[in-house]
């Protein structure tokens, strides 16, 4: 059929091209900045940052020109159902976007003082950010797959890029080791959904999955009621069960929620903490996109299923990312564990599963995306050569000597946690409304305790939110009086992350309207 | 509907002056920013007066403001206040005033940041206060907690750090949990069969004038046109009447009830405030003490008490061998638990032999808000009056009393009791202040405790005399350690030789605490003007959660659950 329709069209029409030009941009600049490298010395490598920057505005645009013009008749299918750009992949696209500019507006200082500053650096962090493009408009188990090892590889790659540092080497290996099984983990659910479903796309496994389910059903009451031996389709729910779980044991490591967590305090506190705030934001997000794709479209029919596991997942993982954070020094590892807990906060989105839980689970990533970049840039603004300036002790009486930062730094703990006012309380406020909906119209009462269960594990996770805020104010000695390491890049990235959560967290108006626009359509 | 800016100008004027302290003035000018910071506090207290002009006789919520917000979700800005809020919030800008007025020497490093902290602190208090949108006030309600833990963590005690975080996290525990209720009684809002049984009668009722209802109506229209549900307060206070009983209502009434009792606090959730007043700087103290502990007391009456009137009046929900029990049983055994162990606890520390005075006065708050809580769930006005009034009453007396510890620590810098004693011989402006207090705290007749003690122990009578019979054990004890703390501060002669040459009262002193004495008197002399804010708000509450309770008769027996 496919051999049939390619002969007769061309294979890559102009319209699917407009469908990927963000991609399209993104890819360009990233080769032309590997050329960069080459060419200019290396005290000029930064114009590699600046140029990249160009790219992902450019790529931004091109986004909302996309947005502007089909907006309003999405979705679009692409290069033979491959591809579907539908809102999801536009707000995911655009977090994507808007976390690679901010962490390449990290990255410029952080190189210069640990004097890594290598032009490919930046042409991988825009092979991530198309990789993660790719995941939030595949529309096919296929694409889906290659879109998260282009980004994967990449950041494998940079998790190592000071090469001189021990610990980033050791960083780097264990998530190459733990990311390429974790990818085979997935890539056998995939296969295993494939033969079931005898299709790779997406929309057409979530068809067949949610007509095959009540068949299984019907056959096994069949069976119960004549107490003989169910119909042959029966034999497919142990196969349907066993793509469920290896589906989502891949993606928990991808999410790093427990018991796939341990990579995360290691890696995080390893790569170079440009590279974490990446990683923590980005290939988060991503692994959502996947997530949400995979789990609310293609086994949409298995929600009876893997709610109630991925509720207990997200019940365990909240409280073990909380409760270990409280007890860490570095701030890296602690913002690792709080960055696990959030990864159970966000699933409790895709376990609503409702509008308010998908608003929430959008919102959340964006408001996350900034307040983590946040976090870690102020981190890095500590750092100076030989000082690696990333334990929470490093951080006191940053309220008296630079009473800017603190109040930033403040705002995004504070955020973190989840305090009203702020665009973490935004967030949380749709994943807990989401959990109490689903709750009150399934009728049934786990999911009220499973948010009672979170809800308590925000105040654990407030006192080490709260512990950076103690450290910076409330003691009067100062740890290091010199001045900080900042550059107007990295002060403009802290201060856009800054009104961003703010304005979120007074005025969430027009985001949420946004995001609902263009979620609603999907009848989520 | 035409918008009253006053609320939002009382509410926002502090927050304005913080800005304009951040941005104009530097850190060293600290003179002029205590100078400044304490006209601006002034200035709230004077627009505050303004509220006032309530209308006593139309009652129920007015200064009405409205404007759209978050559709999307169905919050709007909405203010709106009734007398109990009017009284509750000129009482928070006139201990404001002061206790900026009483930080000018105490504090001593880092001014800027303070009056910042107090003058935002402020706002987010006022904002509780004012809010008639119950995603505004948990807004503020919880914002409230960041301004106080700075407070307590940079200007408090040696132990300040442990004090700051535990009331912190203390106090956000039940906070958090009070947010899925919220969520699920704007849910609730949108459940038609439920809503259309809401009567207007029952609305017009809570909002008390024609204006507020209108407001509600107004409101319910915006939401059907997004097709979202309501914070309004007075709607969901109104759909409280026809929310079945049972475990979901129970649930609900808990997770506002926790918020609430870890606020005001009661037994057993009051373990975080003993270490916040001891660390807390005095302004501090006062603020915690005078107006945040309010904040729970304000919550059950605005809303436990109308949003689930039948669990609020609920005494028979569960049988054991004990005998039947329910939610207003429970609030109730709390309440008189809070009195007396709180009077206990508090003559614990005249007792023994380094006893903490500011501890004391901490401790004789939780057996006053017990009190406070008596008469909120004695559910008949004489009860809820005197509830009221002892909210007032109290942020008088004991904002008053942490502002006398101060003063007599920053001379002595300590505040244990055996350290002193004789002191009316070398301060006897400071001892008759002292004394004045100490007896209003005792509820001595013509001053303010009196009122509110009394109404509150004939509503609680009213109800069961019982209650009131164990509540007036908890008032003996509360004479009996004031009487001796006074007498073992005051009387005898002077043995301790650096107690020799303190000096009395200054004048900034003598004007931050004429105004609390005179107050008091006020209360004690003539209360009827008080009483007449509150009169109508409170008649509506008590006839909303007893439906069937006709207000000047005699007390009928409570209904089971119907």
């Amino acid at each position: 059929m496919f051999l049939l329709q390619a002969n007769t069209t061309s294979i890559i029409s102009v319209a699917d091209l407009q469908l990927i030009a963000p991609e399209l941009i993104l890819t360009a600049c990233a080769c032309v900045a590997l050329v960069m490298e080459v060419i200019l010395p290396y005290r000029k490598s930064k114009l590699t940052a600046y140029f990249s920057l160009v790219g992902v505005a450019l790529a931004f645009i091109s986004l909302a020109v996309q947005w502007w013009y089909i907006g309003n008749a999405l979705p679009f299918d692409g290069f033979y159902g491959m591809v579907r750009i539908d809102g999801f992949a536009l707000l995911f696209k655009a977090i994507f976007l808007i976390a690679a500019a901010l962490a390449i507006g990290l990255s410029t200082r952080f190189l210069d003082i640990e004097g890594e500053q290598h032009g490919e650096y930046y042409s991988l962090i825009l092979f991530a950010t198309v990789g993660m493009m790719f995941i939030a408009c595949g529309y096919d188990l296929i694409s889906l797959y290659i879109s998260l090892e282009l980004m994967a590889l990449t950041f494998y790659v940079l998790v190592a890029f000071t090469k001189r540092e021990k610990k980033s080497n050791e960083a780097a290996m264990k998530y190459f080791l733990l990311g390429a099984f974790s990818s085979g983990v997935l890539l056998y659910g995939m296969s295993l959904l494939y033969g079931i479903a005898g299709s790779t796309n997406i929309g057409d496994i979530g068809n067949s999955v949610s007509t095959l389910v009540p068949r299984i059903q019907g056959a096994l009451q069949a069976a119960a009621g004549t107490g003989g031996l169910p119909d042959q389709i029966a034999g497919l729910r142990p196969l349907l069960l066993l793509a469920m779980i290896a589906l989502s044991a891949g993606l928990f490591f991808k999410v790093a929620a427990v018991p796939f967590h341990m990579w995360a305090p290691d890696v995080y506190e390893g790569a170079p903490t440009s590279v974490t705030a990446f990683l923590s934001t980005g290939s988060k997000a991503a692994s959502f996109a996947l997530y949400w794709r995979i789990f609310s479209v293609a086994l949409e029919g298995m929600r009876a299923d893997w709610a109630p596991l991925l509720g207990l997942v997200a019940a365990i993982t909240i409280m073990v990312g909380n409760w270990a954070a409280v007890t860490q020094e570095n701030s890296k590892r602690l913002l690792a564990y709080s960055s696990i807990s959030n990864a159970g906060y966000l699933l409790l989105g895709l376990i609503a599963g409702n509008l308010y839980g998908y608003l929430g689970l959008i919102i959340y990533l964006f408001v996350y995306t900034l307040m983590n970049m946040g976090a870690f840039g102020v981190i890095i603004s500590l750092r100076r050569r030989g000082i690696i300036g990333d334990n929470v002790d490093d951080l006191t009486g940053l309220g008296q000597k630079a009473p800017f930062m603190a109040a930033m730094m403040a705002i995004f703990m504070l955020s973190l946690g989840g305090l009203p006012m702020t665009g973490g309380f935004i967030g949380k406020y749709f994943l807990f409304g989401g959990l109490i909906q689903r709750g009150a119209a399934d009728g049934k009462q786990w999911y009220y305790w499973l948010a009672g269960w979170a809800i308590l594990n925000t105040v654990v996770s407030f006192y080490y939110y709260v512990r950076f805020i103690k450290v910076m104010y409330l003691g009067d000695r100062i740890a290091d009086n010199r001045p900080l390491a900042l550059s107007p890049a990295l002060q403009t990235a802290l201060v856009v992350s800054v009104i961003g959560i703010i304005a979120l967290g007074i005025y969430p108006q027009p985001f949420i309207k946004l995001a609902q626009d263009l979620l609603g359509p999907l009848n989520l | 509907m035409t918008n009253s800016y006053i609320l939002s100008f009382i509410t926002w004027l502090p927050a304005v002056g913080a800005i304009l302290i951040l941005a104009l003035m530097k850190k060293d000018q600290s003179s002029l920013i205590k100078k400044f910071a304490t006209a601006w506090f002034a200035l709230d207290f004077i627009a505050s007066l303004w509220l006032l002009k309530y209308n006593r006789s139309t009652g129920g919520m007015q200064f009405l403001e409205d404007y759209q917000w978050i559709p999307i979700i169905g919050a709007r800005y909405q203010m709106g206040v009734d007398g109990v809020s009017v009284l509750l919030i000129v009482l928070t800008t006139l201990l404001g005033a002061i206790a900026a007025l009483s930080s000018w020497e105490y504090i001593q490093k880092r001014e800027k940041e303070y009056y910042v902290l107090l003058l935002l602190l402020q706002t987010a208090v006022i904002g509780v206060f004012a809010s008639m949108d119950l995603f505004l006030f948990y807004l503020f309600f919880e914002v409230s907690l960041v301004p106080m833990y700075f407070l307590i963590g940079i200007w408090g005690g040696e132990n300040r750090l442990y004090a700051a975080i535990k009331f912190f996290l203390y106090t956000l525990v039940g906070s958090v949990v009070m947010l899925l209720g919220v969520l699920k009684m704007y849910f609730l809002t949108q459940d038609t069969a439920l809503t259309s049984r809401i009567s207007s009668e029952t609305v017009n009722l809570l909002a008390g004038n024609e204006q507020a209802a209108q407001l509600v109506s107004s409101t319910l229209q915006a939401a059907a046109a997004n097709g979202t549900g309501t914070f309004n307060i007075l709607y969901m206070q109104a759909m409280g009447s026809v929310l079945p009983m049972g475990t979901m209502q129970i649930l609900l009434f808990a997770a506002f009830a926790l918020g609430f009792a870890i606020k005001v606090p009661m037994f057993p959730f009051h373990t975080w405030l003993p270490d916040a007043h001891v660390e807390a700087p005095t302004a501090g103290s006062v603020i915690l003490a005078g107006i945040l502990l309010k904040l729970g007391t304000y919550g059950f009456y605005r809303f436990n008490l109308p949003m689930f009137p039948a669990a609020s009046r609920d005494q028979s929900s569960w049988t054991t061998s004990f005998g039947t029990f329910g939610v207003r049983s429970v609030i109730v055994f709390l309440a008189i638990v809070s009195i007396i162990y709180g009077a206990l606890a508090a003559m614990y520390f005249v007792v023994k032999r380094d006893g903490d005075v500011k501890k004391l006065v901490a401790y004789s708050s939780v057996s006053s808000m017990g009190m406070v809580m008596l008469g909120l769930f004695a559910l008949n006005p004489n009860g809820v009056n005197g509830g009221v009034m002892q909210m007032v009453n109290h942020g008088i007396y004991s904002g008053a009393l942490f502002l006398l510890v101060g003063i007599i620590y920053e001379r002595r810098h300590t505040r244990n009791v055996a350290e002193f004693g004789g002191l009316s011989h070398v301060m006897p402006g400071y001892a008759a202040i002292f004394l004045g207090m100490v007896m209003t705290a005792i509820g001595l007749p013509l001053l303010a405790v009196f009122i509110s003690e009394f109404l509150a122990l004939r509503g609680a009578f009213e109800a069961n005399p019982w209650w009131a019979a164990w509540a007036a054990l908890g008032i003996i004890l509360n004479a009996g350690y004031f009487l001796w703390l006074y007498q073992r501060m005051f009387f005898g002669t002077i043995d301790n030789p650096k107690n020799e040459r303190l000096p009395d009262l200054k004048g900034r002193e003598w004007a931050y605490m004429a105004p609390l004495m005179i107050l008091s008197l006020w209360i004690g002399v003539y209360p009827k003007p008080f009483l007449e804010y509150i009169q109508q708000p409170v008649n509506a509450v008590v006839k909303q959660v007893r439906p069937d309770y006709v207000i000047g008769e005699k007390e009928p027996q409570i209904t089971q659950n119907r």
